[in-house]
């Protein structure tokens, strides 16, 4: 069925899927009009979407191992793009990000910019070329390029750490959505996501998870922005939020100097519930040093630059031209999402601490607060807390917490908008999640099977015996991600950060410069890859065991001294030993020329 | 000079000013952000503010296309362009 004219077909096939999806989401407001309960309303959504993408995971089998580690190398650009933004877009951009933005304000954007702007080294540096090259995976490029198995098995250790890291933390977001939609305890809810993640990989492969990514991408792109511009329409804040919002910003900023922030007493904070957080951080100005917003955003580029997850997609397009357009239709599908995130950030909170407005609370009296429906609906998921501190019995800016969730989850409600709103966001929210995970998982196991397992262990392996190799990885992966999500030790976001710092610590350099300098070397990119993540992983170690960092890095952004090691180490490494011999230069030459024939 | 060295010239060419763009708009204008952000920008927002959230990241979408489309011209010029797919 996937096959030859479906390809044809794309648009009208995604065309009546997101006009299903519309028309779905029309009945269930009918059914919540007609008395249908706000719980199987969740429960809907979720069950209806994610047996969509089982039905496309399905449809999607195959037993040939170009369709499954490349998707047969026939999907269409902007495809690809919505594919890859889905892809990228996880639970963390998806529930976390606006409640990033609302609590820390400028120095958290330094995520946008940096989560954006790695694209552009994606597009200049890295994507067309190894397309050219025609590997299966990034493993397969290092490996061929630099030659020899070390090199190979290298690339595929610090892939595993960083996707590994990433990994749980989506799994995890895909329990926690589970575990509010269907009502059943995180430890289940954990493998039920897992189990909804496997639909859609195990069968197709990269060919299954390309197709479910797309329709995600629809799913949690609708989910996302309805609610912004609905929100924004209902406070009579502007039609179109993005370029509408200024009064807001300014009005907040006035606020915020009305109120001022208030430091809380160490024993007041103790009382408040973990996770959950205060306003503290100015709105709209800057109140970061350019360091420390510079240094995040940085790390965040290199390291999407060298997520294998993300670059596995581009191995998918046609050609090495539909590479480089993929990319930039990528970052505008991603970019439709991230720009409306401090449009939401700012509703939330206008919407919450203007006393002006109906649904204000800061500045009224702390027990009319403890009665409205959502803040016991929301105070009971633990995502919100009042405490009257210093016992004047109004509430103040300092004695409203909030979980960061709680802004994309919350919001909706808060404003009045009805239930359907909610079951779309947990939609939207099991999507970005399990697209990414997918991804994640797939690129771990692909990298095992194909390199570690074919290419190093038994190159006579034939095709069927590869897939099912693959596939056996791909469920073990995914039941030892889910375990350790079952534990719950990380935040969503920290690990989320980690995965990038890892990814450039190792990976940055030795792609990049296997492209960009023909002297680069086995040598000189195993030291950089071996040296890059061990003293990468050795700086996190030091500063989260009480270490001081220097030079202003932080456990958020160890990748760059990670990296900076990688350069300087290959670079070393390369230049003491001996030059790549006549053959790797000219496999150089070619990757460096669209085109021609792939180089493997 | 080969055909090949300078295509790759050209390309070499194009990646620098990609990134130099990249760099202006990724790093070099949040070096005076707390300055910029008492100026007015687009739509009524503080400047630094609107370039976080919609200006730096709306900059990087048209620098991928223009990079690509000026890319694929340096291709044609060589003949090493890829036919009959997009």
């Amino acid at each position: 069925m996937i096959k030859g004219n479906f390809i044809d077909n794309l648009p009208k096939v995604y065309g009546i899927y997101t006009g299903g999806f519309l028309a779905f989401i029309i009945i269930m407001s009918i059914a919540e009009q007609m008395g249908m309960t706000a719980k199987t309303i969740g429960i809907c959504f979720v069950a209806f979407t994610v047996a969509i993408y089982a039905i496309i995971g399905y449809l999607s089998r195959t037993a040939q191992a170009d369709a499954y580690y490349v998707a047969g190398r026939q999907v269409p650009t902007v495809f690809n793009g919505m594919a890859t933004a889905a892809d990228w877009m996880s639970g963390a951009s998806f529930v976390a990000m606006a409640g990033g933005i609302y609590f820390k304000g400028y120095g958290y954007m330094a995520l946008l910019v940096g989560w954006t702007g790695g694209y552009v080294l994606v597009a200049s540096l890295l994507a067309p070329y190894l397309r050219k090259f025609g590997c299966y995976t990034v493993p397969d490029f290092i490996g061929t390029r630099y030659g020899g198995n070390l090199s190979r098995f290298m690339a595929v250790v610090v892939l595993t750490v960083a996707s590994f890291t990433y990994v749980t933390a989506q799994i995890n977001a895909t329990g926690t959505i589970a575990s509010v939609a269907l009502d059943i305890p995180f430890q289940y809810a954990v493998y039920v996501g897992l189990i909804s993640i496997l639909l859609c990989s195990m069968l197709g492969g990269m060919r299954g998870v390309t197709w479910t990514q797309v329709a995600q991408y629809i799913v949690l792109i609708i989910a996302y922005l309805l609610p912004v511009f609905w929100i924004s329409n209902k406070m009579g804040a502007g039609f179109f939020p993005h370029f509408m919002l200024a009064d807001e910003v300014a009005r907040i900023g006035e606020l915020e100097q009305q109120y001022g922030f208030v430091k809380n007493a160490a024993a007041d904070l103790k009382t408040v519930p973990k996770g959950l957080a205060g306003i503290t951080k100015a709105h709209s100005a800057v109140n970061a040093t350019p360091w420390a917003f510079i240094s995040l955003a940085l790390a965040m580029m290199m390291g999407t630059a060298s997520l294998p997850h993300v670059m596995m997609r581009y191995f998918t397009t046609p050609s090495v031209k539909a590479a480089r357009k993929s990319v930039g239709w990528s970052l505008f599908f991603i970019f439709l999402l991230y720009s409306s995130a401090p449009m939401l950030a700012t509703l939330s909170k206008l919407s919450l601490i203007d006393p002006s407005l109906p649904t204000g609370i800061i500045g009224k009296s702390i027990a009319e607060v403890q009665a409205i429906d959502w803040y016991q609906n929301w105070n009971q998921a633990n995502l919100m807390f009042v405490s009257d501190f210093n016992g004047n019995g109004t509430l103040e800016l300092n004695e409203f917490f909030m979980g960061g969730k709680a802004v994309v989850l919350a919001t909706p409600e808060i404003a009045g908008l009805p239930y359907v709103i909610s079951g779309l966001v947990a939609a939207g929210g099991m999507a970005a999640a399990m697209s990414t995970a997918d991804g994640l998982i797939l690129a771990i196991a692909n990298a095992i099977s194909h390199d570690v397992y074919y290419k190093i262990i038994d190159p006579k392996a034939e095709t069927a015996k590869r897939l099912v190799v693959a596939r056996v990885l791909l469920v073990v992966i995914g039941f030892a991600g889910a375990t350790i999500a079952a534990l719950e030790i990380q935040g969503i976001l920290g690990s989320v950060i980690w995965a990038f710092d890892f990814a450039m610590s190792g990976l940055f350099f030795p792609l990049v410069l296997g492209v960009w300098w023909k002297r680069a070397n086995k040598e000189g990119a195993i030291a950089g890859m071996f040296l890059g993540l061990v003293s990468g992983a050795a700086y996190l170690i030091w500063v989260r065991t009480g270490g001081s960092g220097f030079l202003g890095i932080t456990q958020l952004t160890f990748g760059i001294f990670g990296s900076a090691v990688s350069l300087v180490s290959m670079v070393v490494v390369s230049l003491m030993t001996q030059a790549p011999n006549a053959a790797t230069q000219k496999m150089v030459d070619n990757v460096r020329v669209p085109a021609g024939k792939s180089v493997i | 000079m080969s055909k090949q060295e300078q295509h790759w010239e050209k390309t070499r060419g194009l990646l620098f000013m990609t990134l130099a763009i990249w760099f202006v708009f990724s790093i070099g204008i949040f070096l005076f952000g707390a300055e910029m952000n008492e100026v007015g920008g687009p739509f009524g927002y503080p400047l630094t503010y609107w370039f976080t959230c919609q200006g730096s990241l709306g900059i990087f979408v048209i620098l991928i296309f223009w990079f690509a489309n000026r890319q694929e011209k340096i291709d044609e010029e060589f003949g090493f362009s890829e036919r009959g797919d997009d």
